[in-house]
């Protein structure tokens, strides 16, 4: 099965490790992975600050990079959503684009999802350790509607207890522009989350998101938190050949 | 209609996250509202038939809202029929107008009011005032904030914000009781005030939370009674609402009356569902002699003329999207500078006071998406606001700084090529400011709030994107 990696921009630029450790996993569970050198970013940032000219035109170039391909996979439930839910709005008056954009959001696959639901795998087969506590990315669950997949696959992991923190379905006041744009508010959210994180015990936080990531071990990191912040793809590619 | 601050937003929003008595507020309370919309709705439907309820209600709405003319027309009809009066206002220097037509006509002296955020829109209470006529808020959390001079923190709590000490000062300044942190001797306080007035008073205002077209009704969802005897007790009843509060039929009722308490309180049912249909009958001992129902649009057409948009007319009020909304939940509602807060007001005030004013509104909001998922009527909230952000930048409403990010965004995506120019400039300039791939504080504008509680990651050494050409693709380029 030939995939291509939607590795997204904040993969690709920040969070490389996040990228090496999807295709470690999707590659020991037998998927021939591809990576379209020419993409760049899903639109998502144009489009949610209300630039969507500019955002159709990142989109219209995602498209194209990766039409060709079976499935797409990304580690984002945002960018997920972005293509799968937000294309067909975006180019609600382009006929073509419209129709173009829905057959790759049809094909497109957020990574737990992909596993659990394309592959039919529950259990990727690494080893970790310690007690883990999983965020719920908000557009992951809400926009695609994922939330037993990551937990069946943490679950699954062995040397691994979930262990779920208090609202874990809460939003951790990233947002994208909104973090720039109001950052009391986004901090104020974040401090929630964070110390609903803390009060698990937790040694490690698991999340599909690298926004939310970025958000989370920015405020973890700046008080010295001994919780550490992965991805999911991170966990489960640890022990793994 | 009182001043539009929502411009203020930002600063307001900093204001409130740093006051305590908010932000005690927000919290305990609306933990209660949260958890029992959710035991309430558990308690008697599954997934599925309460989803199936949402969808009904959503297209009954959405079916008003499509045809509101002809729904307007027999409303007017019907309630003349019952021997109401029906009122068109176009605005609130309109709807105030024909109010006071009405209070001279009756040489109303002392106006009694129930709970109507439409009022709070035309901001009657000073009109009456300067007209020597006094109007008197007899929803207790109402009665609280006219004695502070202050706007509805919330849709249907109006005074969470407010302590029982706040409460006891208020009282204490303006009705002479004695100082008590007991809140049933302040209940009790307030009732003996509210009595009396009830008693004496020449017109009663409600709000309307549902208008039934077919039969002319007025539907009213209350708590604590006063409702009943506002549109009871006084000569005149006068109803104020927005025009989009139509539904078509009596049998729609219902299923309003189940979605509404459970979505707002978390109760089952409230303790008053008042129906009105016109003032009192020949044959009645009692009630009002004469109804009035003031439809008002006050920039409603607005929302009707957009496609999209308009869906946010089938709000019924309920709160439910705030409640759940954690930007609401963190600076409350007086931030959002107009008398709708939350998501719903982050699209229904700027499109009823001016988009340039409320600009920051729509873009108040992480998209979390819970706002939609616990909407009764099913409003795509994020849907609205992300083409509230589209309306604002296509009328020029970014920023400098925002449209400059953006354009260097939009040529930085359009090829791979731009993109690994950019970001080895970005190596380059960031050397200044990271340690250990970790930012401490971003020195450029706009965006240097992050940092003040937050570590910001560097640019990797290395993108995915080279880690893959020289390590992982084996060869394998595409």
């Amino acid at each position: 099965m030939r995939v291509a990696l939607c590795a997204t921009c904040l993969v690709d630029q920040f969070f490389p490790e996040v990228g090496e450790a999807t295709v470690k996993v999707l590659r020991h569970l037998g998927v021939d992975v591809a990576f379209p050198e020419a993409q760049t970013c899903c639109g998502q940032i144009g489009f949610n600050g209300g630039y969507r000219k500019e955002a159709a035109d990142v989109a219209r170039h995602f498209v194209e990079t990766f039409e060709p391909y079976d499935h797409i996979v990304a580690p984002s439930g945002s960018c997920s959503s972005m293509i799968k839910v937000y294309y067909p709005e975006l180019f609600a008056d382009d006929p073509d684009m419209l129709e173009r954009a829905t057959a790759v959001g049809e094909k497109t696959h957020e990574f737990s999802d992909f596993i659990v639901n394309v592959l039919g795998v529950t259990e990727v087969g690494g080893v970790s350790t310690g007690l883990v506590t999983y965020h719920d990315a908000c557009h992951l669950l809400r926009e695609l509607g994922i939330s037993e997949e990551p937990r069946t696959l943490i679950q699954n992991t062995r040397g691994v207890e979930l262990q779920e923190m208090p609202k874990s379905d809460a939003c951790c006041g990233f947002g994208g522009l909104f973090s720039v744009k109001f950052p009391e508010i986004s901090t104020a959210i974040l401090n929630e989350k964070v110390g609903n994180i803390e009060e698990t015990g937790a040694s490690t936080l698991v999340a599909n998101d690298c926004g939310c990531l970025m958000q989370i071990r920015g405020a973890l990191q700046r008080k010295g938190s001994k919780v550490r912040p992965k991805h999911i793809a991170e966990l489960l590619a640890e022990g793994l050949d | 209609m009182p001043e539009v601050k929502t411009s203020r937003f930002k600063s307001e929003s900093v204001k409130a996250l740093a006051n305590d008595n908010i932000q005690r507020a927000l919290g305990a309370p609306f933990a209660h509202f949260v958890d029992g919309r959710k035991s309430a709705i558990d308690a008697d439907y599954t997934e599925e038939s309460w989803e199936s309820m949402r969808d009904r209600a959503a297209a009954t709405k959405a079916h008003t809202i499509e045809r509101l003319d002809y729904y307007l027309d027999l409303v007017d009809k019907n309630v003349r029929r019952n021997g109401g009066h029906v009122h068109f206002a176009n605005d609130s220097t309109h709807a105030n107008q024909i109010v006071l037509d009405i209070a001279r006509q009756n040489d109303v002296k002392t106006v009694i009011k129930s709970k109507s955020m439409v009022s709070e829109e035309m901001g009657i209470n000073d009109v009456l005032e300067k007209n020597g006529i006094t109007p008197v808020e007899t929803d207790l959390g109402e009665y609280i904030i006219q004695l502070a001079k202050e706007t509805p923190f919330h849709l249907i709590a109006p005074a969470v914000h407010k302590t029982k000490g706040q409460v006891s000062d208020l009282f204490e300044k303006f009705l002479d009781s004695a100082p008590t942190d007991d809140i049933e001797k302040l209940c009790i306080i307030a009732r003996d005030v509210l009595r009396d007035n009830f008693a004496k008073a020449d017109m009663g205002i409600s709000g309307a939370n549902f208008i039934v077209a077919e039969t002319g009704t007025v539907v009213l969802v209350t708590n604590e009674g006063n409702g009943r005897m506002t549109t009871s007790a006084p000569r005149i009843h006068v109803a104020i609402s927005g025009m989009e509060k139509l539904l078509p039929s009596i049998e729609d009722v219902g299923l309003f009356l189940r979605l509404l308490p459970r979505s707002a309180t978390g109760q089952r049912i409230t303790s008053y569902n008042s129906f009105i249909s016109g003032p009192r009958a020949s044959t009645d001992e009692d009630g009002p002699e004469e109804f009035h129902l003031i439809l008002v649009d006050n920039g409603r057409l607005n929302l009707l003329k957009d496609e999209t948009l308009r869906e946010a007319l089938s709000c019924i009020r309920c709160g439910a999207c705030l409640n759940h909304c954690p930007v609401y939940r963190k600076v409350g509602g007086h931030a959002y500078g107009w008398v709708y807060p939350g998501p719903i007001g982050a699209i229904v005030s700027p499109m009823l006071t001016g988009l340039k004013e409320g600009k920051d509104l729509p873009y108040a909001s992480t998209l979390c998406g819970s706002c939609r998922d616990v909407c009764p009527v099913k409003i795509d909230l994020p849907k609205l606001l992300l083409d509230m952000r589209h309306k604002i930048v296509k009328s020029g409403g970014g920023t400098m700084p925002e449209r400059l990010g953006i354009g260097q965004w939009h040529n930085a995506m359009k090829t791979r090529k731009k993109l690994e120019g950019k970001v080895r400039l970005g190596r380059f300039l960031q050397g200044a400011v990271a340690r250990k791939g970790i930012i401490k504080r971003l020195p450029l504008p706009v965006v240097n709030g992050w940092t003040k509680s937050r570590d910001f990651p560097a640019l990797a050494p290395r993108s995915f994107a080279e880690i893959w050409r020289d390590d992982l693709s084996g060869g394998d380029r595409s």
